[in-house]
């Protein structure tokens, strides 16, 4: 059985229709990514499992429960979690009390020991521990916000442009993070733009085009599609 | 010299009920992005409640402050719920206007129940008389008399410059050390990120009503302890000073509205004293333009850059 599945869900903004009967499934243990291009709705998408939009119609299902009625702040305690585009980090907030924050919905007496394991795995955020969020650089910020997600120690971590404005060297360490992860054991939904990163990390990959899902296969199957490769990779 | 000594602690303990009332407009404001224009008025409630608590009802001044306390939270949690809440996604402008129209409607309920007529607020407590140091400090009339009689503390002001700096600390410590209040900065950040981590937005806003609104009680009844006359119309001028008390110190920053209260009163006070009685409020005023004019984020205010 599916982790996540998403079966025929349309969303609107208002009168725009933005997510036009997409279905996607992500199954325990995989890789899964959408591609497509900037507003073809994969932000929207992600932002509907997570709860912070709601369907018009359509049915959203984790772990054989449906979310639809779910509100957002209720599903990362269901073992979805969400690192959103443009990371969107406490900017006010220290290091370690966005780290508390991830883990908002935990017991309290298990925080310390998890945020000891995100140290472990992220020593950049030690050093920084005391320091303001906003006052990172941004490869670092991009690694809080992957551990902030982490600490509510998510089946499936769901992670929203992560390589977005990095440098090439910062893109390639975060892409190496993801592959720690999912190999730790979390299951991961990926979306970017960065196509060729992503599709050659993911065991499946859908293609998005304005509210569909064009396209979808094995993530090998796509990197040496001619078509991904004219509209995606750049060829 | 002691004239100016004497000054700076009215000011002092004015800018105490400012800085009170001006976290209550701050928070709201940090956690909700909304001018909360009725919270003068949950002062004057506040006052009316325990007033009558304590006068009406005999109940010992302790009880009738708890009381109006316990009122006045309900109070907001019920105008955030009723007035507010349908709102959320409405222009800040309709939100304003919605305040100001809650704002008169507790002002006219309060005329309504209790009259027009100023009520006099008799002293909530009273210092033991005593001559103390060899008679270098004698105490009566609720007043403590130093310096061979120069300066006079009101026991009043002693206890609303107490009652200040212990909200600052223990709202410091909620604000900072507890979960609950780690969430409360987390939503006023970014509420959808907040909603993400699991924080329930809506309770958070309610709860942040509640503080604001308790405050608003304390700062009644020191307003009116200090300044003994009540009437429905009592919340109107402190809370338009502690709005300006909360954009002098940085809105949404809460050192920010404790300094800026602070600092108002005492440049009201100063204002008052050495140049014109009658243009205290001028002066209080005066402070709201030149901040905007000059540091149009505040003393404490913050800009947020986006860092790529």
């Amino acid at each position: 059985m599916s982790l996540l599945k998403v079966d025929d869900i349309h969303v609107y903004y208002g009168a725009i229709h933005a997510i036009k009967g997409v279905s996607f499934h992500v199954d325990e243990g995989e890789i899964v990514t959408l591609i497509g291009a900037n507003g073809a709705g994969k932000s929207t998408t992600l932002n509907t499992v997570a709860g912070l939009l709601k369907p018009r119609s359509g049915l959203i299902t984790f772990d054989g429960k449906s979310l639809n009625a779910t509100p957002a702040a209720r599903i990362v305690s269901q073992g979805m979690a969400l690192c959103p585009e443009g990371r969107r980090i406490f900017q006010q907030m220290t290091v370690k009390e966005n780290l508390e924050m991830g883990g908002y919905t935990r017991p309290p007496k298990e925080i310390p020991g998890s945020i000891e394991e995100m140290f472990t795995r992220f020593p950049r955020l030690k050093e920084r521990e005391k320091q303001i969020a906003g006052t990172l650089s941004g490869g670092e910020q991009q690694m809080l916000a992957i551990a902030r997600a982490m600490m509510s120690r998510p089946r499936l971590l769901m992670l929203d442009e992560p390589s977005m404005g990095l440098a090439p060297i910062l893109v390639e360490q975060i892409f190496d993070i993801i592959k720690e992860l999912h190999a730790a054991g979390v299951t991961i939904l990926l979306i970017e733009q960065n196509a060729q990163a992503a599709l050659s990390i993911a065991d499946r990959a859908y293609v998005m085009e304005t509210g569909n899902i064009t396209m979808e296969g094995p993530a090998d199957d796509l990197l040496h599609n001619d078509d991904v490769r004219k509209a995606y990779l750049g060829d | 010299m002691i004239s100016l000594l004497s000054t700076l602690l009215n000011g002092l303990s004015l800018g105490s009920v400012y800085a009170i009332i001006a976290l209550g407009y701050t928070m709201v404001y940090g956690i909700a992005k909304m001018l909360n224009f009725a919270h003068g008025d949950v002062i004057m409630v506040g006052a009316y409640i325990s007033f009558v608590a304590i006068f009406y009802w005999g109940l010992p001044p302790i009880l009738g402050f708890l009381l109006a306390m316990v009122v006045c939270t309900v109070l907001g949690i019920v105008i955030e719920s009723l007035a507010y809440k349908p709102l959320r996604q409405a222009t800040s402008l309709a939100v304003l206007i919605t305040a100001i129209g809650v704002s008169y409607l507790l002002q006219n309920s309060a005329q309504l129940i209790w009259g027009a007529n100023p009520k006099a607020f008799p002293a909530m407590f009273s210092l033991p008389d005593a001559s103390l140091f060899g008679g270098s400090v004698t105490i009566s009339n609720n007043t403590i008399s130093l310096l061979n009689d120069q300066l006079k503390i009101s026991g009043n002001m002693i206890l609303t410059i107490l009652a200040c700096v212990a909200i600052m600390v223990v709202l410091t410590l909620f604000i900072n050390k507890t979960k609950m209040g780690k969430a409360m900065r987390c939503v006023s950040e970014d509420k959808g990120a907040a909603e993400l981590m699991g924080v329930n937005v809506n309770l958070t806003i309610s709860l942040t009503f509640a503080i604001g609104s308790a405050l608003a009680a304390v700062a009644g009844v020191l307003l009116c302890a200090s300044y003994p006359s009540l009437q429905p119309t009592t919340g109107a001028m402190p809370g338009i000073k502690a709005f300006t008390a909360a954009v002098f110190g940085g809105i949404g920053s809460i050192p920010g509205a404790m300094i800026g209260g602070i600092l108002l009163g005492i440049i009201e006070k100063l204002g008052q004293t050495y140049v014109s009685d009658q243009l205290g409020d001028a002066f209080a005023f005066a402070v709201l333009i030149i901040v905007l004019l000059v540091k149009p984020t505040g003393l404490m205010g913050k800009k947020v850059h986006e860092k790529v």
